[in-house]
Formats: structure tokens, C-alpha cells, sequence
């Protein structure tokens, strides 16, 4: 098995309460103006918003294997991953923000983030961002380079076609593509064990003849381990692998989300399993002290805060922008548009 | 079935949310045959309250919880109307269709057509639409051009809790697919406050609303508005401001768009003269440019001005000042008013 060292593991617990903090001042954020009356279209933070509290193992397990040029689809839950991919952090609240300077110029928000400098790319519509990846994953061996494609669902993703039809196409194309599972029991109110058979999701594998490895507990150690062995073939050029890791949903689904559906017992569980408190207990073994993990989480909160006042003190779009971006090369009659970042795709 | 019961002469008021669910759960008490499945339909009551105390009323056997697999339950939805079942299906966002646009289009709609009759599909797909809440481009579509471009299937599109619940009524008894569109906008949802106007008096007793009935909402002299869903509200707001001015404004709420109400439009465009047509949908190839034809082909003479008010050809955006420059507001109704009453 491979060793993980102290650096590895104190990176792990960066990233993971950068992470978790980026979610609480979200959260706080988006509450602003919301209340009493919880009314969704209030307030600094726009739109809907699905926080990933608890979901931390998977993004930072999975993602301290990447490298930028390996591309990530990430679904509407998209933080800890992005975190963890090394997306412009600033840029990114800047879009939560809906300001000019966010990744998307305000266009795109929480559930579409697109970061090319790093590969990362989001969709709100379930499954959806599989398809692209195992595209990435195409691009990679047919040009011969060793980079590799991450797709991340949720369980209630895994029976949506387009999941399903990208497994078979990644298999017979042996795609470095590996597909990841964020099991956290639950499809907004629906419990998996109505909605889905089997209960364990990485048994898909077995149908598309490709491994496929579960991940019981949310340890992030497990899931780097298990990682290195799913990325680690995909690199090697030895195909895809579907990986299935069970994190927890600390809130409710979206925020707004009343969770009376939701069984008490079950959210206490879920905030009783805290990946983050486990990892401290790794940290510990290892011989890193208090003061050191309590550092770490205040340079990682520091980041957080100025990354958040930053983007509040952004301006806001200019209305005329709206009509800017449908295209690059806009048809006649279509506003012009200049792009201020260097475009990802082709360009003719 | 009773006839239509004019609405003012009741008393008790409902959201619009309380009234489609009132007449789903009047359906499925009458006929054993009727179900409704989707995503988060039970224990949850739909995300826009679309099936708020049915499970509770009817069970998780009639009402479904699903996987996120459209492809599969309106699919399957098709296949049990086929049976000669009556099955509700609902589509979370109208957005998500493109995940299971072939069973939509071309099984739920076209089968009756190529199987020369012989089978129909008697079912109705529910769907939110609309924008407004800053949701962006993959949350806020309202489509309504779409669905009632491809053809097969009714498209109805209720503004009040009356409305709702008559087309209702008349959805689930037909004998064809009916695609019921309602706006998140006009649920009466706690989380996302409504205008006034949806919220209207409803009576008790079960009444059907015919499909091709639009709805004169305002009668006037000097202007027709032809607007449908959540606009027909900011119509109606425009033209009590436009009253003040002494603009007498019409405003027209088509309520279907399969099959559509061409007379009642006509007729109002040979009173006015002048015609505005607001939709919430993209400008091109859409509601805007259907009316304004029909007008064209049909009333050329009496037409002395038209202007539409849609949203412009991009995707909806997600900042603030970004969709509110794009959805179209009382303003810009009022404006486009204004302008063909010069
Ligand atoms: C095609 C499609 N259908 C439905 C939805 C609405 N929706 C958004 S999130 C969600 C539940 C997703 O559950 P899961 O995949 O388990 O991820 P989680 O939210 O638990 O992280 C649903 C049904 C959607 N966005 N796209």
C-alpha cells in the first residue's frame, strides 16, 4: 500500500477546511438578505446554491492526483472539488457573486464554473458533465499525452443515460477516464434504496466491463489510495474506472431546503461522520501537533475571507455584457464580443 | 362536470400551486387509472409544490417517486398511456427536457399520428418554467415555443389558480399528450414570492377550461397585448400604469398555444389596431413571431403598428443586472405599448 506522508496528509487538511470554511461564509453569505422570509431571489449570492459539507474526502482525495492539464467535470455541487482542482479561488467567489470578474463575467454562477487555466468545467443538468469528460479523455490518448479525465456525480446521477452510455464508451475506447461516485444517500428528498438498484453504485462497473472500486467510509486517506490505483491505470493507459465513495450531506440539499422529509437521526449521523475530524486524528498519528493543524486552518480561513471580500468589492456586469458571449464569432447582427481571457477550445 | 363557474363569485382564494394539486387529487379520486410519477414528487411534495399532500392522500404507489432517469419514467409514462392509463409525469424544469427530448417528441408525440390513430397517448407532462430568480441558462428556460413548435402534443400554460385549475380538469380527461407548463413565479411557493394576481378565487366543484380559449384579462380600446404565463401579470401592471396615461391597453392571455385561440386575438386586433406580443421565451422562431403572422395573414388591414417584447437570443444569464436587462419587465411592456401608440 502506499505510504502517505505528513506533507501529503497536511495538504489533504488545507484543502479540506479551505474547503469546508469556503462553504460556512457561502452559506452565511447567501443568507443575507434572505431572511426572515427565506425569498431566493434576494440578497448578494443569487440563485439556488447546494453546499458540499461532508462531501470534502471525495474532491480532495480524488483531485491531489491531478495535475492541470487533467480536465474535471464537475456536477451543481461543485466547491470542494474546484477547491481542490486549484480553481482561481478569487475568481471563482466573484461568479458566485454574479460580478464581472468572476471566471464566467457573471454569466454562469455556482453551478457553472468553467476555470480552462486548470480544466475544470461544471453542469447543472444530472450526468451531464460525463459525456464531455470522456471526450477529454479522447482528445488525451489521441493526441498520445498522459493526462487524464475525472467525471464527479452524485448516486442519484448513476442512473441517468448519459452516465451510463459514457461508461460504454470510455470501456471500448479504454479512456483514461475515471468516473467518481459521491455517495451521499441521498437525491434531494429521494433515499437511494427507492430510486436506485443496486445500493452499491460501483457495481455499474461490472456491466461495462471496467473496475470498480467502492469506498465505505468518507476517509480521505482511503480515497487518495483508492484514487492512485483508478487514475494511476487511466494514465498508464490501462482504461477507466468507476469509483464510488461515500460521503455525507451535512445541509439540506439546496439552501432553502426544509429537509422534512429528512430523518433527524440521519443528519445527525452525517455531521457525527466528519472526514475532517478523522483526518485530524491521521495528522495526529503522524506526530502534527495542535498548533500546527490550528495554523494551517487559519492561513486556510484567512484565504477564504479575502477571497470573499475581494469578490464583493467587484463590480457588477454591465447589462449590455448580456448580449455578449453566445458566440466568439458572432454572426452578423449579434453584438461583438472580445474575449478578455485566452480561450480553452479552437478558434477560427 | 359542471359548466365554468365565473370566478368572482367565490369567495375562497387559492395559490396556483393549491389549485393544480386540487384537481389532480379530484382526477385520481374519480379515476383509479390516473398516477402522477417524478423526481421528489413524494416525500418532498415537488420542489415547486406541484404535488404538495398527495402522498399523504394517495400513497407512494400513485404518487412516484422516480430515479433521475427522464428518459426513462416519461417514457414509461408514454408506454402506460398507451395501456389506456392516465399517467401525470412530471419534468422537474422544463430545461431538463433535452435528457429525454426523444421519448417527448417523438413517442409521446408523434405516436398517434404514425400509428394512423390507432394508438393514443393520453397523458400529461408537467413542467416549471421561467426565470427571474437568477438560477442562469440551464434553470430559467420557459421553452413555450419549443413544445409548441414540435407537433403532436397540446401545450397549456396557466397564469391564475383558476386558470390552473380548469386546465387541470381538461389535461388530464383528454384523450391526447398535454404538455402543462406552469411558471415558479406564480406557484405561491413560500421561498419565491408571487405576484398578486395568480392567487384567485376557486371553486369547489370540478370545471374544465377547453384548450384554445384564450382569456381577455383586460378589455381596452387603443392597444392588444398578447402575452401568456407570468407575464400576463406584468401586462396586466402595465396597463393599469398606461391607464393613468390614458392608454387603454387589452391584454390577452392565450392560456394554450396547442391548440391556439387565433379568434379571440383577431378580433381584439381588429378593435385596437395595434399589436404587442409579449413572451418570456427567446425572440426568434417563437410565440412572438407566431401571433404576429397570424395577425399578418389574417388581419393586415385593420394592422397599423406591432412591437414584441421577448427575451433576446442568448442564453438567460445569471447575474443580476445580466437577466434583469434580459427578462422582460413592465417597463419594457409598457414601452413597447407605448411606442405603437404613438
Ligand atoms: C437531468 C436533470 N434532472 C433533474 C435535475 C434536478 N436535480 C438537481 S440535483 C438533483 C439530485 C441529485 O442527486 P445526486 O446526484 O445524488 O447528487 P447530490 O445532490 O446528492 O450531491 C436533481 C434531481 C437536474 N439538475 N437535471
Amino acid at each position: 500500500m502506499t505510504t502517505i506522508s505528513k506533507e501529503k496528509l497536511t495538504g489533504f487538511y488545507e484543502d479540506m477546511v479551505t474547503a469546508r470554511y469556503y462553504e460556512e461564509r457561502l452559506q452565511e453569505e447567501y443568507l443575507v438578505g434572505k431572511q426572515p422570509a427565506f425569498d431566493i431571489s434576494a440578497g448578494p449570492i443569487p440563485g439556488e446554491l447546494h453546499l458540499a459539507a461532508g462531501h470534502e474526502a471525495s474532491g480532495i482525495g480524488v483531485c491531489h492526483h491531478l495535475r492541470d492539464d487533467d480536465t474535471v467535470t464537475a456536477p451543481h455541487r461543485p466547491h470542494h472539488i474546484a477547491i481542490a482542482k486549484d480553481v482561481d479561488l478569487d475568481r471563482m467567489t466573484a461568479e458566485i457573486f454574479g460580478r464581472e470578474t468572476g471566471l464566467s463575467s457573471g454569466k454562469g454562477g455556482h453551478m457553472h464554473l468553467f476555470d480552462p487555466e486548470v480544466n475544470f468545467a461544471c453542469s447543472g443538468i444530472i450526468a451531464q458533465g460525463c459525456p464531455p469528460a470522456v471526450g477529454a479523455g479522447m482528445a488525451a490518448k489521441k493526441r498520445g499525452e498522459d493526462s487524464v479525465a475525472v467525471a464527479f456525480l452524485g448516486e442519484g446521477a448513476i442512473s441517468q443515460g448519459a452516465f451510463l452510455e459514457s461508461l460504454n464508451l470510455a470501456s471500448v475506447r479504454d479512456l483514461p477516464v475515471v468516473f467518481v461516485i459521491e455517495d451521499n444517500d441521498w437525491a434531494i428528498s429521494m433515499p437511494k434504496e427507492r430510486v436506485t438498484a443496486p445500493l452499491d453504485g460501483s457495481r455499474r462497473a461490472d456491466g461495462f466491463d471496467m473496475p470498480g472500486i467502492r469506498v465505505d467510509e468518507d476517509d480521505v486517506v482511503d480515497v487518495y489510495r483508492a484514487a492512485d490505483e483508478a487514475i494511476g491505470r487511466a494514465r498508464d493507459g490501462n482504461g477507466p474506472t468507476l469509483l464510488e465513495l461515500q460521503v455525507h450531506r451535512r445541509m439540506g440539499h439546496f439552501m432553502g431546503d426544509p429537509e422534512t422529509y429528512r430523518p433527524e437521526e440521519d443528519q445527525e449521523l452525517a455531521k457525527e461522520r466528519d472526514s475532517i475530524e478523522r483526518l485530524k486524528e491521521e495528522l495526529r498519528s503522524h506526530g502534527v501537533d495542535e498548533e500546527t493543524m490550528e495554523s494551517i486552518k487559519t492561513a486556510a480561513h484567512e484565504r477564504v475571507d479575502e477571497a470573499i471580500e475581494w469578490a464583493k468589492e467587484q463590480p457588477k456586469p454591465d447589462p449590455d455584457a448580456a448580449y455578449e458571449d453566445a458566440f466568439v464569432n458572432p454572426p452578423s447582427g449579434v453584438t461583438d464580443t472580445e474575449p478578455e481571457f485566452d480561450l480553452a477550445g479552437g478558434e477560427d | 362536470m359542471t359548466a365554468e363557474t365565473h370566478p368572482e363569485t367565490v369567495d375562497r382564494e387559492l395559490t396556483m400551486s393549491r389549485a393544480m394539486v386540487e384537481a389532480i387529487a379530484d382526477e385520481m379520486h374519480e379515476n383509479e387509472e390516473v398516477f402522477y410519477m417524478g423526481e421528489d414528487v413524494a416525500d418532498y411534495g415537488g420542489i415547486f409544490d406541484s404535488t404538495q399532500g398527495l402522498l399523504d392522500e394517495f400513497g407512494h404507489e400513485r404518487i412516484v417517486d422516480v430515479p433521475i432517469s427522464e428518459t426513462a419514467y416519461l417514457g414509461a409514462a408514454v408506454g402506460a398511456a398507451q395501456e389506456g392509463m392516465r399517467p401525470i409525469a412530471e419534468l422537474m424544469f422544463v430545461d431538463f427536457f433535452g435528457v429525454a427530448m426523444d421519448q417527448i417528441y417523438n413517442q409521446m408525440a408523434k405516436n398517434t399520428y404514425m400509428s394512423g390513430g390507432a394508438v393514443n397517448v393520453p397523458m400529461v407532462l408537467t413542467t416549471a418554467v421561467g426565470g427571474g430568480y437568477n438560477d442562469a441558462a440551464q434553470h430559467s428556460q420557459t421553452l413555450y415555443g419549443t413544445f409548441a413548435h414540435l407537433p403532436g402534443m397540446k401545450v397549456v400554460v396557466p397564469s391564475t389558480a383558476y386558470d390552473a385549475k380548469g386546465l387541470m380538469h381538461n389535461a388530464i380527461r383528454d384523450d391526447d399528450p398535454v404538455v402543462y407548463m406552469f411558471h415558479k413565479r406564480l406557484m405561491g411557493i413560500g421561498w419565491m414570492p408571487a405576484p398578486d394576481g395568480p392567487k384567485t378565487p376557486v371553486p369547489e366543484t370540478d370545471y374544465t377550461i377547453p384548450f384554445g380559449s384564450a382569456d381577455v384579462k383586460r378589455e381596452g380600446s387603443d392597444v392588444t397585448v398578447v402575452t401568456l404565463g407570468l407575464h400576463v401579470h406584468r401586462a396586466l401592471e402595465a396597463a393599469d400604469s398606461l391607464a393613468e396615461e390614458g392608454v387603454d391597453v387589452e391584454v390577452i392571455d392565450l392560456r394554450s398555444l396547442v391548440p391556439l385561440d387565433t379568434d379571440t386575438v383577431l378580433e381584439s386586433v381588429r378593435k385596437t389596431g395595434r399589436l404587442v406580443v409579449v413572451d418570456e421565451d427567446y425572440r426568434s422562431f417563437g410565440v412572438t413571431g407566431e401571433i404576429i403572422a397570424t395577425a399578418a395573414e389574417d388581419a393586415l388591414a385593420d394592422l397599423e403598428a406591432v412591437e414584441r417584447v421577448a427575451h433576446p437570443d442568448v442564453p438567460i444569464p445569471y447575474a443580476r443586472p445580466l437577466e434583469n436587462e434580459t427578462i422582460p419587465d413592465v417597463e419594457d411592456i409598457a414601452a413597447a405599448v407605448e411606442s405603437v401608440h404613438r
